[in-house]
C-alpha cells in the first residue's frame, strides 16, 4: 500500500537568495532519485522557509516495481552440437545464471540468434531504499558558496541541524555527519520552543503550523502582499511592488507579519531614490507612494513573528530607517557644498580595473569615443559640447560620498548634482542615462546625448576587455559584456544614432593596443562577438537563422542597414521561385570562387547568351545601385531576381570552365562581379532553402 | 542598561559558558578578528573558546566627532567558538536574552553576510545579525585563515557594541551613549574623535608613516625567520595599521593599493603557517591527548 513521505532538511538560517533554486534542485533530484528507483508516487511537493527544505510526497508506493534482468549467452551456434545437446558453453553459462536449460529463450541479434535468460527480480522495499536515497539528496544539492561547520568534513549553504525522515508512520534512519535522522522537528525560533515529536505525516504539517511556521512559501508571499496592501491602503497609499524584494522576503521569515511604520516628512525634500534605496536595498521595507506616484512618509516592513509587541519592533525600525535617512541627507549635503565638476579630479584616484586604468582615464576615453560619434552623425557645435561635457562628468558621481556609500544610486546623483551645479538639463540627464540599459528589458536612454554617452561608456568598457584578454568565456561573463553588446544594438535599433560600428571600434581599439597586427587581432574578435549578439537580436525579431547569416556576412558598418536587409530578405524568400531563384545564384557564388579578379573584358564575350548575361547584368547593376543607395532593398531584390532567367540559359549553354584561359577568366569575372552586387545586400549561398 | 554593564553582562554569559575572558589585544587593529587571540588560535586542531572587548580602530571611517554614526575607534565585543557547537546560534540568542534583549518582544533576523578579509587572507560565511531592523552582530563560521582552510571552524560572534548600547538606550547619537550612569561615551571618547580623525585626514606624516610601513615589513620578515611568531605578528598588525592610516590620507594611490594588502597578507600567511608549525611540534598542548580528529 502507499504511503505518504515527508523528509525536513532543518538548517540554520538559508540565505534567502539561494532557496528558489534549491527548491527547483530539491524537486529534480528528487524525481530523478525515484524515477531511477523505481519507485512510483503520485506527486512531488517542495516546502521551504529559511530553515528547513521539505520534500512531501504523496502516495509513494511500498517497494519497487518488480522487473526482468536479461543475460545474453552464447551463440546458439556454439551452444548446442550437432546432436541439439547442450555445450559446455551453454552448461557454464547456465551454472553461472543458476538456471536450468528450460529457462532459456533464444533470440535474434543482428542477424545470428543467441541464447538469453530472463530472470523476474522482485523490487527492494521503499524503506530500505530511502535510507540511500534520501542522503543522496543531500549531497546532490548544489550552493553558489557552501560551507563546513564544526569538526566536520560535509559542506552545504548553512549547517545542518536535525533531519526529519519518515514514511507512513516508520522513521527513515540514516545518518550525514554528527547528524541522526529521527522523526523531530522544531517550530519558529522564537515563538515555539523545544521538540516537536511528529508520528506521521499530516501530523507534520499540523504541527509546524501550531508552532507558527507558515512552511509553505506561496502562502507566506500571499500573506505579505495581502497584508502589505491593506496597510498602505490604510495611509490612502499604495506599495512599490518589487518582486524580487518580495521573494528575498518570503525567504527570510518564517511567520510573516507585516507593519506600517513612518518617517519624518522632512527627510521628503532629498531625492526619492536617495530615500528609497536605504529604505529597499539596505533594510528590505516596502516604500509606500500616493496615487500619483509621490513618496509618501511611510514604509512598510515584514516581521520574523507575531503581533505581539509589534509597536517596538516598528519603533525600533522606524529609529534605525531615520538614521540611515539622517546619513543620506548629511551626504547629500556635504556632497553639493562642491560642483559636481570638483569631483573629476578624485577620478585619479579610482581604479575603473586594474589593466584599464583610473576611472578619470575611462573619462577621457569616453570623451574621445563621443567626440568620434558627434563627428560622424554631424551634430551641430552646440549639441557636441552637450554629450562632450555630459562625458566629461559622466564618472564624476563615483566619488561622492553618496554613491560610495549607495552605489546603486550611480549616474542619478550625478544627475541630480549636475542640476544642483547649474549644468543644463541635456548634461544631466544623459549623465543618468549612461547606465540604461542596466539589465534585459530595461528602459533605453531617451535623449540623443545619453544614447551617445551610454554606447561610448559600453564600448569603451567591451572594447578594454577584449584587448586585455578579458572576454567573456563560457557562462562566464564578470564584466558583463554580453548585455553592454546587447545594450549598444538596442539603443542604435531604437533609434539611436546610426553609427558606423567598425569606425568606432576602431578608434577606441586605438586607446589600448599600439600594435597594429594585435588590433586587427582585438577587431576581428570584437566582430564576431558583436555578430553573435546580433544574430541573437535578429532572430528573436524572427529573421530565419540562415538570412542572419547570410546578412551578417556582408556589410556591417550600419547596425540599422543590416537589419533592414533582413527584413527584405525575409519577405523576398516568399517568392514563388525562390528555389529555383537560389540555386542559379548558388552556382554564381561556387563558380566565382575561382575567379581571379571581376575586370570583364566585354570584347571577350563569344556566344550569344553570354552576351546577353553580361548586358542584362550591367543593367540591373546600375538599378541595383541606385537601389542600394537608397537602401530600398526590397526594390533591389526584385531587380537582382529577375537576373535569374539569363543565368539560367547562360549555365545552359556557356562553358564557364573552358579550355582556353582567356575566355575562362572572362566567364569567372563575370560571375564574380555578379557576385559581388549580390553581397552588398548578403551572401546568397548562406540562404537554405 | 549602561555601556559597561552592557560589556559586563556579555563578559559573565561567555564566562560560564566556558570561555576565557581575555584582554584587549595592545597592538592597533582595525578589528578583534586580528587579536592573535582570534586569528592564530584559530588555526590548527586545538580547541579554543574566547571572548573579549577589542577597541578597533579604522582611520577612514573616522568622522572628526561629528557623525552621530561613524568612529575613528569603536568597541567589538569578540567571541571565539572552536568548533563550532551544534548549538551555537541558540547559545547567542540566550546571550541576547541575557543582556535583557527579549527576542519576543523584537524582530530578530539572520540576513545572509559572506565575510571576507584580504589582508588576513581569510573569508567565512555567516549573517548579520538584524534586531528590529538594524545590524547588531555579525556572526562568521571561518573557513580560511591566513590562506589555510580551517578544521574544526570557528564560529566568530562579533557583537556591535556602540550599535547595542544605542538601540538598548534609545539613542540616536552615539556620544549620548551613557558609559555608567554619569558618564557619556562623548564625554570620553569625543576628544580622541576629533584629535585621531584630525591626525589622519590632515596631520599625519606620509613620509614617516611609508618608511615606518617597510620598517614593519622587514621586522616581521627578520623575526619570523628566527621562529618568534607573536612577535613577528605584531608587526604584521602594525604593517595593517599603518596602511590603514596611509589610505585615510589618500597616500596610496588605487595601483599601490592592491600591492600593499597583497603584502600585508603574504606576511599574514607566513605567520599563519609557522604558527600551524608550531603547534604541531609542540604535539597541540590544548587536545590534552585527544585525537586530532576528535
Amino acid at each position: 500500500m502507499a504511503k505518504d513521505m515527508v523528509f525536513e532538511i532543518g538548517t540554520e538560517e538559508l540565505p534567502a537568495k539561494y532557496i528558489p533554486d534549491t527548491v527547483i534542485q530539491l524537486k529534480e533530484k528528487a524525481e530523478e532519485k525515484f524515477k531511477s528507483s523505481m519507485l512510483a508516487y503520485e506527486t512531488i511537493k517542495v516546502y521551504a522557509t529559511p530553515r528547513r527544505l521539505i520534500l512531501y510526497i504523496k502516495n509513494l508506493a511500498e517497494k519497487q516495481e518488480d522487473y526482468v534482468v536479461t543475460t545474453k549467452g552464447p551463440a546458439r551456434k556454439s551452444a548446442f552440437d550437432e546432436q541439439g545437446n547442450p555445450t559446455k558453453a551453454l552448461l557454464g553459462f547456465l551454472n553461472g545464471q543458476k538456471a536450468a536449460l528450460e529457462d532459456i529463450k533464444i533470440r535474434e541479434l543482428n542477424g545470428a540468434e543467441y541464447v538469453y535468460v530472463d530472470k523476474e527480480v522482485s523490487g527492494r522495499l521503499t524503506d530500505e531504499l530511502l535510507k540511500e536515497i534520501l542522503p543522496d539528496i543531500i549531497k546532490l544539492l548544489g550552493f553558489p558558496k557552501s560551507m563546513r561547520w564544526g569538526n566536520y568534513d560535509m559542506r552545504f549553504a548553512r549547517p545542518i541541524r536535525w533531519l526529519l525522515a519518515i514514511y507512513g508512520d516508520e522513521i527513515i534512519h540514516f545518518d550525514i555527519e554528527n547528524v541522526n535522522s529521527s522523526n523531530y522537528t522544531y517550530g519558529h525560533r522564537f515563538l515555539s520552543s523545544g521538540k516537536l515529536i511528529i508520528e506521521n505525516t499530516d501530523m507534520f504539517f499540523k504541527k509546524l503550523k501550531e508552532s507558527y511556521v507558515v512552511y509553505d512559501q506561496d502562502e507566506r508571499r500571499q500573506i505579505i502582499i495581502d497584508n502589505s496592501k491593506k496597510l498602505a491602503e490604510s495611509v490612502g497609499g499604495k506599495l512599490i511592488y518589487d518582486e524580487e524584494l518580495l521573494n528575498e522576503v518570503t525567504y527570510i521569515v518564517e511567520y510573516p507579519t507585516p507593519l506600517l511604520g513612518t518617517f519624518d516628512v522632512e527627510f521628503l525634500r532629498l531625492p526619492n531614490e536617495v530615500v528609497i534605496t536605504p529604505m529597499k536595498e539596505h533594510q528590505r521595507y516596502f516604500p509606500v507612494i500616493d496615487g500619483d506616484g509621490k513618496l509618501l512618509p511611510y514604509f512598510i516592513t515584514v516581521r520574523n513573528g507575531g503581533s505581539d509587541y509589534i509597536d517596538e519592533v516598528r519603533k525600533g525600525n522606524e529609529r534605525v530607517l531615520r538614521a540611515r535617512l539622517k546619513d543620506a541627507d548629511f551626504f547629500y549635503e556635504e556632497d553639493v557644498k562642491l560642483p559636481l565638476e570638483h569631483y573629476v579630479d578624485k577620478l585619479k584616484n579610482v581604479l575603473f580595473q586594474a589593466e584599464l586604468g583610473t576611472l578619470y582615464d575611462k573619462t577621457q576615453r569616453i570623451m574621445g569615443i563621443c567626440e568620434d560619434i558627434c563627428a560622424q552623425l554631424n551634430l551641430s557645435e552646440s549639441e557636441t559640447e552637450i554629450v562632450k561635457r555630459a562625458a566629461y562628468l559622466s564618472k564624476a558621481d563615483l566619488v561622492t560620498q553618496m554613491v560610495y556609500e549607495f552605489d546603486e544610486l550611480q549616474g542619478i546623483m550625478g544627475m541630480y548634482y549636475a542640476m544642483e551645479s547649474g549644468e543644463k538639463a541635456e548634461v544631466a540627464n544623459a549623465i543618468k542615462e549612461q547606465y540604461k540599459p542596466a539589465f534585459a528589458g530595461d528602459e533605453l536612454p531617451e535623449t540623443m546625448a545619453g544614447k551617445i554617452l551610454s554606447i561610448a561608456d559600453k564600448i569603451d568598457t567591451v572594447v578594454g576587455c577584449f584587448s586585455k584578454g578579458l572576454e567573456p568565456t563560457g557562462s562566464q561573463d564578470p564584466y558583463g559584456l554580453r548585455r553592454s553588446v546587447i545594450g549598444v544594438i538596442n539603443i542604435i535599433f531604437n533609434d539611436g544614432p546610426d553609427i558606423d560600428i567598425l569606425r568606432i571600434l576602431d578608434k577606441t581599439a586605438a586607446y589600448f593596443v599600439d600594435n597594429i597586427e594585435e588590433k586587427e587581432n582585438v577587431k576581428s574578435k570584437l566582430i564576431n562577438f558583436i555578430k553573435q549578439r546580433l544574430k541573437g537580436i535578429l532572430m528573436d525579431d524572427g529573421i530565419r537563422y540562415d538570412v542572419a547569416d547570410a546578412v551578417l556576412d556582408g556589410e556591417t558598418r550600419h547596425l540599422p542597414d543590416v537589419k533592414k536587409r533582413a527584413v527584405s530578405l525575409m519577405k523576398w524568400l516568399e517568392n514563388d521561385e525562390i528555389e529555383l531563384i537560389l540555386t542559379a545564384f548558388k552556382r554564381v557564388s561556387n563558380l566565382a570562387k575561382f575567379a581571379e579578379n571581376d575586370m570583364i573584358r566585354p570584347e571577350l564575350f563569344v556566344e550569344e547568351s553570354e552576351k546577353m548575361m553580361y548586358d542584362s547584368f550591367t543593367e540591373v547593376r546600375d538599378k541595383v545601385d541606385i537601389e542600394i543607395k537608397k537602401s530600398d532593398y526590397d526594390k533591389a531584390l526584385d531587380i537582382i531576381k529577375d537576373l535569374y532567367h539569363s543565368l539560367n540559359k547562360f549555365f545552359d549553354e556557356v562553358l564557364v570552365m573552358a579550355e582556353d584561359n582567356d575566355l575562362k577568366r572572362n566567364r569567372l569575372a563575370l560571375l564574380l562581379s555578379i557576385q559581388n552586387t549580390m553581397m552588398q545586400i548578403a551572401n546568397f549561398s548562406l540562404i537554405s532553402y | 542598561m549602561t555601556f559597561q554593564q552592557l560589556i559586563m553582562g556579555l563578559q559573565e554569559y561567555w564566562a560560564r559558558k566556558g570561555c576565557i575572558i581575555a584582554q584587549p589585544y595592545d597592538v592597533e587593529k582595525g578589528a578583534g578578528t586580528m587579536n592573535p587571540a582570534t586569528f592564530l588560535r584559530s588555526l590548527g586542531p586545538e580547541p579554543w573558546q574566547v571572548a573579549y572587548v577589542e577597541p578597533s580602530r579604522r582611520p577612514a571611517d573616522g568622522r572628526y566627532g561629528e557623525n552621530p554614526n561613524r568612529l575613528y575607534q569603536h568597541h567589538q565585543f569578540q567571541v571565539i567558538l572552536k568548533p563550532s557547537p551544534d548549538d551555537v546560534l541558540e547559545q547567542y540568542i540566550e546571550s541576547l536574552k541575557f543582556i535583557g534583549i527579549d527576542p519576543l518582544k523584537h524582530d530578530i533576523r539572520f540576513i545572509e553576510d559572506n565575510w571576507e578579509s584580504p589582508t588576513l587572507g581569510a573569508w567565512g560565511l555567516g549573517w548579520e545579525v538584524w534586531l528590529d531592523g538594524m545590524e547588531i552582530t555579525q556572526f562568521t563560521y571561518f573557513q580560511q585563515v591566513g590562506g589555510i582552510d580551517v578544521k574544526p571552524v570557528s564560529a566568530e560572534i562579533t557583537y556591535g557594541l556602540e550599535r547595542l548600547a544605542m538601540y538598548v538606550q534609545e539613542v540616536d547619537n552615539v556620544f549620548d551613549v551613557r558609559y555608567t550612569e554619569d558618564i557619556t561615551y562623548g564625554e570620553i571618547f569625543h576628544r580622541a574623535e576629533f584629535e585621531h580623525s584630525t591626525y589622519s585626514f590632515d596631520v599625519s606624516d606620509t613620509e614617516l608613516l611609508l618608511e615606518l610601513f617597510n620598517k614593519y615589513e622587514a621586522e616581521a620578515k627578520r623575526v619570523i625567520s628566527e621562529g618568534l611568531i607573536l612577535p613577528a605578528y605584531d608587526y604584521v598588525l602594525k604593517c595593517s595599521h599603518t596602511f590603514n592610516q596611509l589610505e585615510a590620507r589618500g597616500a596610496i594611490s588605487v595601483t599601490e593599493r592592491t600591492a600593499y594588502i597583497g603584502r600585508v597578507r603574504s606576511l599574514a600567511r607566513l605567520c599563519a603557517r609557522a604558527y600551524v608549525e608550531q603547534r604541531e611540534s609542540m604535539g597541540y598542548p590544548l587536545l590534552k591527548g585527544e585525537n586530532v580528529n576528535g
